[in-house]
This record gives structure tokens, C-alpha cells and sequence, in this order.
């Protein structure tokens, strides 16, 4: 065992160039594909606290007199998965808008007339809150002649989803093709440095040393390489996601968007699968040049 | 009539590089803790005959039989174990050059798995018999032809071979290291070691009575007993 390492420290001090190069380009890949991964994480993030959001907007047409409103209420709240519907009056919803802007709120004041429509809030049940059942609701809300519309977050969040899946399939298979080169890469520097020492592997083979005895140092620098070069990455990642992170909060005042790194678990994970994907190029290699 | 004993049975063998005959149909049998000579001029075909020998090459029609194991039929797992029966001097030498003297002579002894003290002290005590222990972390790019050749040998006995393969064991030594080397082939055969010199060296084969075998364009010439001193060359 000690054989095997100083073998391995000696070749890596030997071609620590060519080492070196190698793991650079395994961290440079392996922080792309997990740039990837981060970028797809976050947006899950969102998308998960927006389809959370089951709030909806009826907005009711002009001049409803209170027994209609008594009636639409009653329907609305018949509608099974609706756990309740709050009427905010066009008044009230006034007051809450130049609440909300504030020092802008004097614009508000120049109004001759409130242009607000009068509103339904309707929250649905969070178990059933998916973007069909929601859909459903919806369609069955806006046949009621006094509703002029409905509004909500989820119609669009469908939208969204369908683009960023494919977004996500372009990104998941431009990593696969990452991850390949890596393989690729790691065999190729393998195999050079297998070329450059095939008489000495070709005297250890002669003089009577198994296969394992000849291979184990290269996979102990291949997976050094794909350690290391992971780690690499993953710090590299986590140094850009910092900057981005903290400028960020600088810009956007109202932090809607709460984005976060990979957990611990995750991060070993990705420096786990570079440490596989390493082994998995020295073994093409080695199995190659092994053949004879 | 030495089947029974026979450590090495090379039967029918040809060897071919490209269109190139290397060995044409050689037949011969090999006693356990024989001394032989392979002998025969440039480009005979006898270091293809022994690159055969010790696992290097497979032959291209013909069979093999080391030991009892028909190299042919080997499984790969136990290609090593043969080998560590063998010892080898190359014609070259064929030291490693990124290592040392010691490193290179204890290398038989790693493979082979050998406690860390026992490769030192055996190392060690060879490299001593060899006059070589001033340099024993010294790289074969900064030794003589002779010095690296002592080293070679010293890595071909160090495994405690069944067989010695030598390959122009004394071609790049002086008469009197010579002599210390072959003195010692001679001290291993007499503790039971089988030992095949290849040498195209006349001088070598008159010093010592062995059995020769005499090769010229790849056949096999002649098979000259042990007890008869004339060689007709
Ligand atoms: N790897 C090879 N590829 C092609 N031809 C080879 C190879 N090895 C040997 N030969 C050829 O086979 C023939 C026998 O070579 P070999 O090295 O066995 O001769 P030798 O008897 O050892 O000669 P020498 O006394 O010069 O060492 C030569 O003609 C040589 O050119
Ligand atoms: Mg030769």
C-alpha cells in the first residue's frame, strides 16, 4: 500500500504539469455542471414557494347590487377546494394601493374616480393545490356571469414550468456531455502518461507484478485528480455564488428572490461523482492499455 | 529421455514479426537445474527465444510449457506468479530510469510482496555482493554499462528465482567481473537454479562444460551434450 502511494506521489511530481492541467479542467467542468445544478436548484426553490401561492383574484364587473354579491359568494364558496373567499370592496382595495406606494400615493389622490374593480380573494386548500385542480377552479369561477376576470400566479407559473423543464433537459444534457469529457480527459492524460512509462510498467510486468499491483497508483492519482479537482470547483462555484448573491441583495430592495447554495450533502455529492467520473476515465484507459 | 525432469519444454515453436522468421520450428527440453547456453550469431533468434521464455512474447505456432504450465493456456492471474519463478538479465539491461539502484533491485521484491525490513536487508546484502552499495540511491543514467549490468543481475537473483535467463550476461564487463558474475550463475546452479545463458560470446561457453544449443537463422543448428568438449563451430 505505501508502494502504491509513493509510486503515485512520484508520478504526480513527475508530471505535474500535465496533472495540473488536468485538474484544472476537471474543476472548470465540474463548476459549469454545478452552476447548472445551482441555477436549477433555485429556480425549483421558486417555483415550489409560487405554486405554494393559492390565492386568487375574481374581479367583478361594475354595478353588482349586495344580493348578487350575496349569491356569487355562496357559489364561490360552493365550489368544492375552496377553503374561502374574502371580499375586498373597490374602496378598500384603494387604500391598501397607496398604502403600498406610499410617497407616490399623492398621484392616487388626483383621481376623480376610484378605478378599481371590486374584488374576491379566494385562497384554496393547500392539498389540493396543484396547477390542473387550480385551472379547474378557475374556468368554473369565471362562468359566473358577474365576474369580469380572474387572476392568478399559477396560470403563468404553468407557462414557466413547461419552458424552464426544457431548459432544464438542455442543461441536464450539456452536463452528461461535461461529465463525459471529463471522463474523456482524464483517460486521455492516463493513457499519456501510460505511453511515456510503458517500458518501466513493461519491467514490473516482467519482473512479475499483477495487474493491480501496476494499475493502483494510476487510479490513486486519478482519483486524487477527480478529488481535488472537484473540490476546486466546488469552491470556485461557491466564491462566484457569494459575489452574485451578495449584489444581489444589494439591487433588488424587496428580496422576493431567497437564493441559496447547495447543502453540505449535495456539494459532497457533486465532488463524490467528480471522484467517480475520474476513476471511471483511469479504468477506460488502464483497461485499454492493459490489454496486450 | 528427461521428460520427467523437464522445467522448460519448448516444442514446435515458431516466432514471426511480420513476415520476418525470428524462430523456425525449434524443439528442445530444458532439465531441472540445467546449465545451458544458447549460442549462435546476430539475428540467430536468441533473444526472441527467450523473450518466449519469460512471458515477453507469445509464440506464433508451437507450444511452451514452463514449470508444467503450458503457456498458452495460462490465465492471466497467473502470468504474474510465473514470471516471479523467472529471473531476467536483459541484453539492454532494462533498468527502470525514473528510480534508484535500490529501488530497482527491491521492485522484484515489492511485487512479489515482501515485508519492508526483509526488502532492505536482502537489497542491501545483494547490492554489497555486487560492490555496489556506494551506490545505491544513485540513478542508472549515472552508472557504467558494467555497473548497470551488475545491478540487472542483482534484480534477476533477488526473487529467488526457479530459472535464470541471462541474455548476454557479460557483455558489457570486464574479464574479471565477468568471471564473478558467471561464478555466481555457477553457485546458483549448484543450490538448484535452472540457468539458460543466450550469448554469441565463444570464450563463455568454452570456460564452462554445459550443454549448448547452437541456433543460426532461427533453427535449430545443434544440441551439444554436456560431456562433449568439442564444438564445432
Ligand atoms: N520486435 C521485433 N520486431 C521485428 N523483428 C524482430 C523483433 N525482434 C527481433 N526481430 C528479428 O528477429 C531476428 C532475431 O532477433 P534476435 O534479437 O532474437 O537475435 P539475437 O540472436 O538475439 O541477436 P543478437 O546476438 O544480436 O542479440 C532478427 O532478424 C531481428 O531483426
Ligand atoms: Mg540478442
Amino acid at each position: 500500500m505505501l508502494f502504491f502511494v509513493k509510486q503515485a506521489i512520484q508520478d504526480i511530481l513527475s508530471n505535474s504539469f500535465l496533472y495540473g492541467v488536468t485538474v484544472i479542467t476537471i474543476a472548470f467542468l465540474i463548476l459549469i455542471v454545478s452552476a447548472f445544478g445551482l441555477f436549477f436548484l433555485n429556480v425549483d426553490d421558486m417555483i415550489c414557494s409560487w405554486k405554494k401561492e393559492v390565492r386568487m383574484m375574481v374581479y367583478l364587473k361594475k354595478d353588482i347590487n349586495e344580493n348578487q354579491l350575496f349569491d356569487l359568494k355562496r357559489k364561490i364558496k360552493g365550489i368544492s377546494g375552496i377553503s374561502n373567499a374574502t371580499f375586498i370592496s373597490r374602496d378598500e382595495a384603494l387604500k391598501y394601493l397607496k398604502e403600498q406606494m406610499k410617497r407616490q400615493s399623492s398621484l392616487l389622490d388626483n383621481l376623480e374616480k376610484n378605478p378599481l374593480p371590486d374584488a374576491f380573494e379566494i385562497t384554496i386548500s393547500q392539498s389540493i393545490a396543484n396547477p390542473e385542480k387550480i385551472e379547474s377552479i378557475a374556468t368554473r369561477v369565471e362562468v359566473f356571469p358577474q365576474v369580469e376576470d380572474v387572476e392568478y400566479g399559477q396560470r403563468w407559473i404553468g407557462r414557466f414550468i413547461n419552458i424552464f423543464n426544457l431548459f432544464r433537459l438542455a442543461g441536464f444534457t450539456m452536463s452528461c456531455l461535461f461529465l463525459m469529457a471529463t471522463v474523456f480527459i482524464v483517460a486521455n492524460t492516463i493513457r499519456l502518461v501510460l505511453y511515456s512509462k510503458r517500458e518501466e510498467l513493461e519491467i514490473m510486468r516482467i519482473v512479475g507484478a499483477s495487474n493491480i499491483f501496476i494499475k493502483a497508483p494510476f487510479y490513486i492519482v486519478g482519483i486524487l485528480e477527480g478529488a481535488v479537482g472537484g473540490v476546486i470547483g466546488i469552491a470556485g462555484l461557491f466564491i462566484a455564488f457569494s459575489f452574485i448573491s451578495s449584489s444581489m441583495e444589494q439591487t433588488a430592495s424587496s428580496c422576493i428572490i431567497n437564493i441559496r447554495f447547495f447543502p453540505l450533502s449535495i456539494s459532497c455529492g457533486i465532488i463524490f461523482c467528480s471522484i467517480f467520473v475520474a476513476w471511471l476515465g483511469c479504468y477506460f484507459s488502464l483497461r485499454q492499455f492493459l490489454k496486450v | 529421455m528427461i521428460d520427467k525432469n523437464a522445467i522448460i519444454r519448448v516444442f514446435h515453436v515458431h516466432k514471426r514479426y511480420g513476415s520476418k522468421n525470428a524462430l523456425i520450428d525449434v524443439t528442445f527440453d530444458v532439465a531441472k537445474n540445467e546449465f545451458l547456453f544458447i549460442s549462435g550469431p546476430n539475428g540467430a533468434g536468441k533473444s526472441s527465444l527467450l523473450k518466449l521464455l519469460y512471458l515477453a512474447e507469445g509464440v506464433s505456432e508451437g507450444e511452451i510449457l514452463i514449470d508444467g504450465i503450458n503457456l498458452s493456456r495460462i490465465s492471466r492471474k497467473r502470468i504474474p506468479l510465473l514470471r516471479r519463478k523467472i529471473g531476467v538479465i536483459f541484453q539492454d539491461f532494462k533498468l527502470i530510469p525514473t528510480k534508484t539502484v535500490f529501488e530497482n533491485v527491491a521492485l522484484v521484491l515489492e511485487v512479489a510482496g515482501n515485508k519492508k525490513h526483509t526488502i532492505q536487508k536482502k537489497v542491501k546484502r545483494l547490492l554489497r555482493a555486487g560492490g555496489m552499495e556506494e551506490k545505491l540511491d544513485s540513478y542508472p543514467a549515472g552508472l557504467s554499462s558494467g555497473e548497470q549490468q551488475r545491478v540487472a543481475f542483482a534484480r534477476a537473483v533477488a526473487g529467488d528465482p526457479k530459472i535464470i535467463l541471462a541474455d548476454e550476461p557479460t557483455g558489457s564487463l570486464d574479464d574479471e567481473s565477468a568471471g564473478i558474475i558467471l561464478d555466481i550463475l555457477k553457485k546458483l546452479h549448484v543450490l538448484g537454479t535452472t540457468v539458460i545463458i543466450a550469448t554469441h560470446n565463444k570464450e563463455l561457453i568454452h570456460t564452462i562444460s554445459a550443454r549448448t544449443i547452437y541456433l543460426e537463422k532461427g533453427r535449430l543448428k545443434q544440441d551439444i551434450p554436456r560431456t562433449s568438449k568439442i564444438i564445432s563451430l
